[in-house]
């Protein structure tokens, strides 16, 4: 699975796109650890923008969880960003939102995230 | 085949109490409202139909118990929760103290909610019957004859009369017993617990408890599949959500009505059955997760529809 990334100030905008399903959880894995390491305290902060995402299964969410394990315990912050209905609906059956904070798009999750990652976001 | 209810609760057996019982008679009462129930033939009308399912009904707080009636005339039972006590009783109040009976109890394994109906399984105290209880444990014979052990108890298992064996299977391997094809599997759970698949003729029955599934390994997802495979019905460990099951209750051997839809969908299982209930979770709270796993299969079906169930002791399902 290919994360398109666009960097806004500190912030690391992540776009997966597709099904996050059992054959494609361990591609997003991988593709999302290197991004995971830079994640710290004083590093950068990651918004996950799932507006291309059309389903999560709980190996998907699986990988969130560890993501936000890490990042955690690295001091970093990240989010997942403009969930379509369907995902969005398969992050409160699950409670996933008690997990990873959920943002109704990339420039909230900015707003939360990273206030000088916002302002280059709306000057770009 | 019919599926019985006995004990649908997990962990530890609970009982509806006053304030949640008045609470559905105050919801009861506002929804009766103006419609005249001046009989009671009519308020049962009302009630079998016009009230929510958590106002009319309890789920109930029996431990793991589950009967397979399979029309042989022999009895089949999962487990020994406190479920069974209801069973035996029920048996005695059907055909009296008179009639014998053989049972067989597949264990999915020994914890104590899933044993501690056995000592008040008065069928077990009566000469001429046969339970003939199954597992993959080793222990098996053991938990049982500790639980009746003082100061645990005051009657020995010896003093049970009723003629009790233990019968050791290995999983994986297919056994024929009661008019049935029965296969156990492993389950992730402390101490090991194991599902079991039940194949009469074209209907097929998995109850599959007290199991953690960790998704990490595509061989295990694949082995569960094959065990779920077009199964008419999976009677499933949905004890937790997901976020706790991957979170906070990791390791603690449950799992969650997201993986249920998932595996039933991905083996083509007819129905799910949420099963083992959450014991801090009151009716309305079950009832919710019951609404929301039908949305889930909703929303994510690919394939023909997956029927969605909660269990509640005194259910019955035929398939």
């Amino acid at each position: 699975m290919h994360l398109t990334e666009r960097r806004i100030g500190n912030a690391l905008v992540l776009a997966a796109s597709g099904r996050i399903d059992h054959a494609s959880a361990e591609d997003f894995k991988t593709a999302l650890q290197p991004h995971l390491l830079q994640c710290k305290t004083g590093g950068d902060v990651v918004v996950l923008d799932f507006s291309g995402v059309q389903y999560i299964s709980s190996v998907g969410l699986r990988v969130l969880m560890l993501a936000a394990k890490q990042t955690k315990s690295q001091g970093g912050a990240i989010a997942v960003a403009a969930l379509q209905p369907v995902v969005k609906e398969i992050f409160e059956i699950s409670k996933f939102t008690l997990v990873i904070s959920c943002f109704a798009g990339v420039r909230d999750a900015l707003a939360q995230l990273s206030p000088s990652a916002l302002a280059a976001y709306g000057s770009a | 085949m019919l599926i019985r209810f006995w004990g649908s609760r997990g962990s530890l057996p609970v009982s509806l109490n006053t304030a949640a019982l008045q609470e559905k008679l105050v919801k009861a009462l506002v929804a009766a409202a103006g419609k005249g129930l001046d009989t009671e033939d009519k308020a049962r009308a009302f009630i079998a139909s016009g009230l929510d399912f958590p106002v009319s009904h309890t789920f109930g707080g029996n431990t793991s118990c589950v009967e397979i009636d399979n029309g042989t005339g022999e009895y089949v039972i999962c487990d020994l929760g406190t479920g069974v006590r209801v069973f035996g009783n029920h048996l005695l109040d059907m055909h009296g103290h008179q009639k014998t009976n053989t049972f067989h109890v597949f264990m999915s394994h020994m914890h104590w909610d899933h044993i501690m109906g056995f000592p008040f399984f008065t069928p077990a105290y009566l000469p001429g019957n046969r339970i003939r209880i199954y597992g993959c444990h080793e222990a098996l014979e053991h938990a049982f004859r500790r639980q009746h052990a003082a100061p645990s108890f005051p009657v020995d298992y010896d003093r049970l009369a009723a003629t009790i064996e233990f019968v050791q299977l290995k999983a994986g391997r297919p056994y024929d017993i009661a008019g049935m094809t029965v296969t156990a599997m492993l389950q992730a759970h402390s101490g090991d617990s194991y599902g079991y698949r039940f194949q009469r003729g074209d209907k097929s029955v998995v109850y599959s408890t007290d199991s953690e599934h960790k998704l990490a390994d595509p061989r295990e997802t694949e082995a569960f599949i094959s065990l779920f495979r077009d199964a008419d019905l999976v009677i499933f460990d949905a004890m937790y959500s997901f976020a706790e099951s991957v979170s906070v209750k990791e390791d603690w051997g449950h799992s969650s009505n997201i993986v249920g839809v998932e595996l039933c969908q991905m083996a083509g299982a007819k129905r799910l059955c949420l099963f083992h209930h959450e014991p801090t979770s009151d009716d309305e709270r079950t009832a919710s997760i019951w609404r929301e796993t039908q949305r889930l299969e909703e929303i994510t079906r690919t394939d023909a529809p997956l029927e969605i169930i909660a269990a509640y002791d005194g259910l019955e399902i035929s398939i």
